[in-house]
């Protein structure tokens, strides 16, 4: 008999992803860390006496989840699509698609792998970011919430890039024309608050606003939108980008020709 | 290094402790009128053909054939336009999972992931299968029978040619699949590996497993297939036991040199198939034409034969034969 769900194929694969960044620790986990702390060492010279986001809260303190998040949103999507661009150019990941898991198997094999990276890389922040200046953590749900469902749209978001790529160049240009703007503009080293009233419209339209804003939130417990609703825009983020990533694995796109 | 002792590959051979299962009366491989096209090229036209349990099938064809697709549609791995294939019973798109664990396909081209080492490679294929621990003695001794046993640390990137070609044929049998497909395999690999490979599949089919191989070498699949398909672009064009399609082709090959390197008589020319520096190959229909007209003619001629010899047709003959006519158009 042939079970309904080949978990142990499903957990053999997300073993062997997790392995993959682990093996390249110091540039998957270490490096991102080391960024943050750099971006911190810079920003907190240049602006610590200058602005107060929010009452009490210090521009070193308000900028550290941003910071966090960021490390997040990029290393959960470079986890998934450079594995899949990676196996894709090498040839070998015929010897995947030729086994019995199922999208939804790979799906959540692949996913899991990249959240985990996502959650390791903000952990790591966190820890030296602590060095530097003491950081609440008001509504530890909030925090832990948009840090899980966060990390997954990003490592969805690098499957359905991994998949549509041909080259690391198109992954690239993925990232740097459609992540790192969308992240830039979401209020990673300000509140919108402060901008003039079109742009603030506009982050309202951006996803990476709530996942920085609800993240934020959950260590000082004020942001600039209701904690609730980037939870749950975040949430139908994630499901939208997952049922697109599950229906072209499902139909084989680019990768079943 | 593997020319140096593929005979290690004669060893005992354990594994009939793990033979298939035996799925009765079912075709390992049931292919039915599958079409596939690429853009403007039509890959496959319409092939169908059935595989019986315990057989050794050949599928033969020039590059471009459609080899290749077709076994990508049998591993899931492109799909067809239309038709159905079935491993063991199992549709490979309805039933996936079934027909995927009752295959092996060792892929043609040379490909691997290079972050791991050999032995974790294999497990970690196994584990794609849902086998555990369990499966680790067979992977060990899949290492052992294809020389691969102080190569277990290796990454991949430091193995030659051969050896990846052999890690590949280890990870297809890592679940021990009853079906095991085999696309080229001695494609490139010198001569010594290939009588290795020949000798491993070979015991694979003893050991109660369906095989099939893709070649363009046709002494491969004459000397290797109890079956052989012949594909030509995307079309099937023969399917028969080895020796009926030798018989299909009821001719033989005569070769023969003249003295003083002597022009081929003009009433021979008609059968003149080959030549090469002075040598000609004629083609002799069997019951209509016979060697002994062959040298009257060349005695009438006022001819003397150097050197004379025959030989039965090979399947290259055949191939030639039968493709010639496309390949020319
Ligand atoms: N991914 C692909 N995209 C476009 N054309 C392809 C692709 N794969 C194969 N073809 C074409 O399909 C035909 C059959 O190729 P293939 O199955 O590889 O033949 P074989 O294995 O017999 O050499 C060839 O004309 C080849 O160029
Ligand atoms: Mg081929």
């Amino acid at each position: 008999m042939i079970a309904a769900f080949n978990s142990y194929g499903a957990w053999t694969l997300l073993r062997k992803e997790v392995r993959r960044f682990m093996k390249v620790v110091g540039q998957t986990v270490l490096a991102p860390m080391i960024t943050s702390v750099l971006y911190l060492l810079v920003f907190d010279q240049v602006m610590r006496d200058r602005v107060e986001v929010y009452d009490g809260v210090a521009y070193t303190a308000f900028l550290i989840p941003g910071l966090m998040m960021m490390s997040v949103i990029q290393n959960a999507f470079a986890n998934t699509s450079s594995s899949l661009i990676q196996s894709k150019i090498m040839g070998n990941l015929v010897l995947l698609l030729m086994t019995p898991l199922s999208s939804l198997e790979m799906f959540l094999a692949f996913v899991g792998a990249a959240l985990l990276r996502g959650v390791l890389v903000a952990a790591g922040v966190y820890v030296v970011a602590i060095f530097f200046v003491p950081l609440p953590l008001e509504a530890a749900w909030a925090a832990l919430l948009l840090l899980v469902l966060s990390s997954g749209c990003l490592a969805v978001l690098g499957i359905i890039a991994g998949i549509v790529a041909d080259k690391f160049e198109h992954l690239a240009a993925f990232q740097n024309f459609f992540i790192m703007p969308l992240s830039f503009l979401s209020g990673v080293f300000y509140s919108i608050h402060s901008l003039p009233p079109f742009w603030r419209e506009v982050s309202h339209y951006n996803p990476f606003f709530y996942m920085i804003d609800g993240f934020r939130y959950g260590f000082f417990g004020v942001g600039d939108a209701s904690p609730l609703l980037s939870v749950a825009v975040v949430s139908g983020f994630f499901l939208a980008l997952s049922v697109i990533c599950l229906a072209m694995l499902h139909t084989g796109y680019k990768l079943r020709p | 290094m593997i020319a140096g002792r593929p005979q290690g590959l004669d060893r005992p051979f354990i594994m009939s402790a793990h033979s298939p299962p035996v799925f009765a009366a079912m075709q390992a491989l049931h292919i039915d009128n599958i079409h596939k096209r690429y853009g403007n090229v039509q890959a496959l036209k319409g092939v169908s053909f059935d595989i019986q349990q315990g057989e050794y099938f050949g599928l033969l064809g020039p590059n471009g054939a459609g080899k290749s697709t077709l076994i990508s549609i049998v591993a899931g791995l492109v799909r067809a336009d239309a038709g159905q294939i079935a491993v063991l019973g199992h549709d490979v798109v309805s039933d996936f999972r079934a027909a995927r664990k009752s295959l092996g396909v060792v892929p043609q081209e040379l490909v691997f992931d290079p972050f791991f080492p050999v032995i974790d490679l294999l497990r970690l294929q196994a584990g794609y299968y849902g086998c555990g621990r369990e499966q680790w003695p067979w992977i060990d001794e899949l290492l052992e029978e294809l020389e691969l046993s102080d190569k277990r640390e290796a990454n991949m990137r430091q193995l030659s040619g051969g050896m990846k070609r052999r890690v590949l044929i280890a990870q297809a049998l890592v679940h021990k699949p009853p079906v095991v497909i085999l696309d080229e395999p001695t494609a490139g690999v010198d001569v010594e590996l290939r009588r290795a490979l020949w000798r491993f599949t070979r015991r694979l089919h003893k050991d109660g497993h369906s095989i099939v191989l893709t070649t363009h070498y046709l002494e491969e699949a004459e000397e290797l297939c109890d079956r052989i398909a012949i594909l030509n672009k995307g079309e099937l064009r023969a399917l028969e036991g080895k020796r009926a399609l030798l018989n299909l082709h009821p001719f033989r090959l005569l070769r023969l040199s003249l003295e003083g390197r002597a022009a081929l008589p003009e009433a021979l020319q008609s059968k003149l198939v080959g030549e090469v520096e002075g040598e000609f190959e004629l083609k002799l229909e069997k019951g209509k034409d016979r060697i002994a007209d062959v040298l009257d003619a060349i005695r009438s001629a006022g001819l003397r034969v150097e050197n004379v010899q025959t030989r039965d047709p090979s399947l290259e003959d055949i191939f030639v034969e039968m493709t010639s006519a496309e390949v020319a158009s």
